[in-house]
This record gives structure tokens, C-alpha cells and sequence, in this order.
């Protein structure tokens, strides 16, 4: 669709401000709604938008499967590392009170990283999910 | 005024779901219930789950619609004529749906404060998150502290689920030669 003027002057003036929203919800999950789950499929959504316009090969140039499938991992990471520093720092799996001297603090410290490991991967697999299915031609 | 949005909404819903069942075309059927995803986005955020809408509104609205047509370009977009009857059908679904909506008889009404679920952890959960937590949005100071674990098993659930697409179906996600044209 990437010879449709209209949709694609709208999709680049939309996808910027969809990813920021997503950021907003991700990094604002404590005080207002959302978090990590929200933020993930709206970042995975701005990418759907982005792929729709620009095709399935253009969005590859733009992050490749590889590094997708890392980021999958590496968000359950983060998510399983934030639980298990609890263990090492005195604490119990994903007990966030220990992560720093005040309790309060390192529970929100804790809440930050592992929202952050939920983003990460709901994004990731949305995406790449999605490219699996749109990258399939009919047989 | 509110019982009116619902009203609206609800009988909204009820059309698109009668719409889904009778189009034959799968290009409208998917457009479609698109469309019911955004009704039923609309319905969380009149019962104040903005989050669970915007999940609703990305995912059922946006990604699933558009995944449901890149299927429909591999397969047909025209319904095949049932053979037979359905009334068989028709009495599971009529006898299934009475005794669901029987069940519902029974459940506290909606905001109830009597209700068991705002009896067992919810008032410790309410009560203590501000000191204990610090977090101003409760909900994620459930999600993400007091159920940690659960957030944990359902983050592995959505990387699994991930792992198998791209295992079952990912042969061309993962080559990264064919360059041949572009939807």
C-alpha cells in the first residue's frame, strides 16, 4: 500500500504518537492505568500499522526476526533475573523489598523491571507473530 | 444515563453478532467482528477497566483483525454452504446458553459490596498496598508484586505461545532471503 498517499502520510504521522503512548503506558503503569501488557501489544500495534504500509520485507530491515526472538527471551529475563536478585540479596523469588534499602523504594524499583520484562516480551511475540502469519504466501 | 451507554452498546453487540453468524462473505465477517472487539473496548471502559480496554482495543480491534485477513488471503473469503439441517445445533446452543445465563442468576450483582471476591485478600490488598507497596495504581501493585508469580507464568505463557507460532509457521519469518514483491 505504499503507493496510497493519503495512508501513508497518516500512518507516519500516527506511528510515532502510538509508540510514544505505549511508552507513556508502560513507564506511567504505577500511577495511572496500564502497564506492561497494554504498553506491549499498543508498541506491537504502531508495527502492524507500520508493516500494512510498507510490506512485510521493509518491516524485517527494521528489526530482523533474530532480534525479535531474542527480545522475547530477554524480557522473560528480565522478569525471572528481577525474582531471582531477590534471592540473592537476602530476600525470596520475586520478593522486591530487598532490592534496595527501602522497602518501599525497591518495590517499585522491582514493579518498574519486571513491567518493564512483560513489555518487552508481549511486544516481541505480537510482533513477530504477526509477521509470521502476514510473511506466509498461498501455496 | 449509564444504563443507556449499555443498553446501546449492548444492543450493538447483539446485531454484530447476528451479522456474524448470517454473512457468508469472510471479508465482511472479519471486519466485522473487528468491530464487536471495539463495542465490547467500549463496554471495559464503561465499567472503568481503561486497561483492559486498551488491551482489547490493540489486540481484538487491531492485531487479530488484521492477522484474520492475512488468513483470509491464504484461504477463500466466500462461506461454504452448510449441508443439512442445523437445528440440532441450534437446540445445543439455545439449551447451553439457558443454563448459562441460569447460572448468572446466582452471581452477586455487579459492584456488589457483599459480593465473596471483595471478601477474601481485597480489603488486606487495598488497605496496605499504599505502605507496603507505594504504588498509586493498586492494580499494578497486585499484578506485578503480591502476584508476581502469576504475572511470571502468564509472561511464559505469551513467550511459549510466541515460540510455537514461529516454530509451526515461521519458515518464512525466519529465512531472510525472499524479496519477492511486497502486499
Amino acid at each position: 500500500m505504499r503507493q496510497q498517499l493519503i495512508l501513508r502520510i497518516a500512518a507516519k504521522l500516527f506511528i510515532p504518537f502510538i509508540l510514544l503512548f505505549a511508552l507513556y503506558v508502560q513507564f506511567h503503569g504505577d500511577y495511572g492505568p496500564g502497564g506492561g501488557f497494554q504498553a506491549g501489544v499498543i508498541f506491537a500495534a504502531a508495527f502492524v500499522l507500520y508493516t500494512l504500509i510498507w510490506g512485510v520485507d521493509e518491516a524485517k530491515r527494521v528489526v530482523s526476526p533474530n532480534l525479535l526472538q531474542v527480545l522475547a527471551a530477554l524480557g522473560v529475563l528480565i522478569y525471572a533475573g528481577t525474582g531471582i536478585a531477590g534471592i540473592f540479596l537476602g530476600g525470596t523469588f520475586l520478593d522486591y523489598g530487598v532490592l534496595q534499602h527501602d522497602p518501599v523504594h525497591g518495590q517499585h524499583l522491582g514493579i518498574l523491571l519486571v513491567e518493564l520484562g512483560v513489555g518487552i516480551t508481549v511486544a516481541a511475540v505480537m510482533t513477530s507473530a504477526f509477521l509470521c502469519f502476514a510473511g506466509r504466501k498461498r501455496s | 444515563m449509564v444504563e443507556l451507554v449499555d443498553m446501546v452498546l449492548l444492543g450493538f453487540m447483539a446485531v454484530v453478532a447476528v451479522l456474524v453468524a448470517r454473512l457468508r462473505n469472510l471479508f465482511g465477517v472479519v471486519l466485522i467482528s473487528g468491530f464487536f472487539s471495539l463495542l465490547s473496548a467500549s463496554m471495559f471502559v464503561v465499567l472503568d477497566a481503561v486497561d483492559v480496554a486498551f488491551t482489547e482495543a490493540a489486540v481484538g480491534a487491531g492485531v487479530a483483525t488484521v492477522i484474520m485477513l492475512g488468513t483470509l488471503l491464504l484461504t477463500t473469503s466466500e462461506e461454504k454452504k452448510a449441508s443439512g439441517s442445523s437445528l440440532g445445533a441450534l437446540l445445543v446452543v439455545l439449551v447451553t446458553g439457558a443454563i448459562l445465563v441460569y447460572g448468572t442468576l446466582d452471581m452477586p450483582h455487579y459492584g456488589d459490596p457483599d459480593a465473596p471476591i471483595h471478601h477474601h485478600v481485597a480489603p488486606r490488598y487495598t488497605h496496605d498496598s499504599p505502605e507496603e507497596i507505594g504504588v498509586p495504581n493498586i492494580v499494578t501493585s497486585v499484578l506485578a508484586s503480591y502476584r508476581g508469580y502469576d504475572t511470571l507464568g502468564e509472561t511464559t505463557v505469551i513467550f511459549t505461545a510466541g515460540l510455537g507460532i514461529v516454530l509451526l509457521i515461521g519458515s518464512s519469518f525466519r529465512s531472510r532471503g525472499g524479496r519477492d514483491g511486497d502486499r
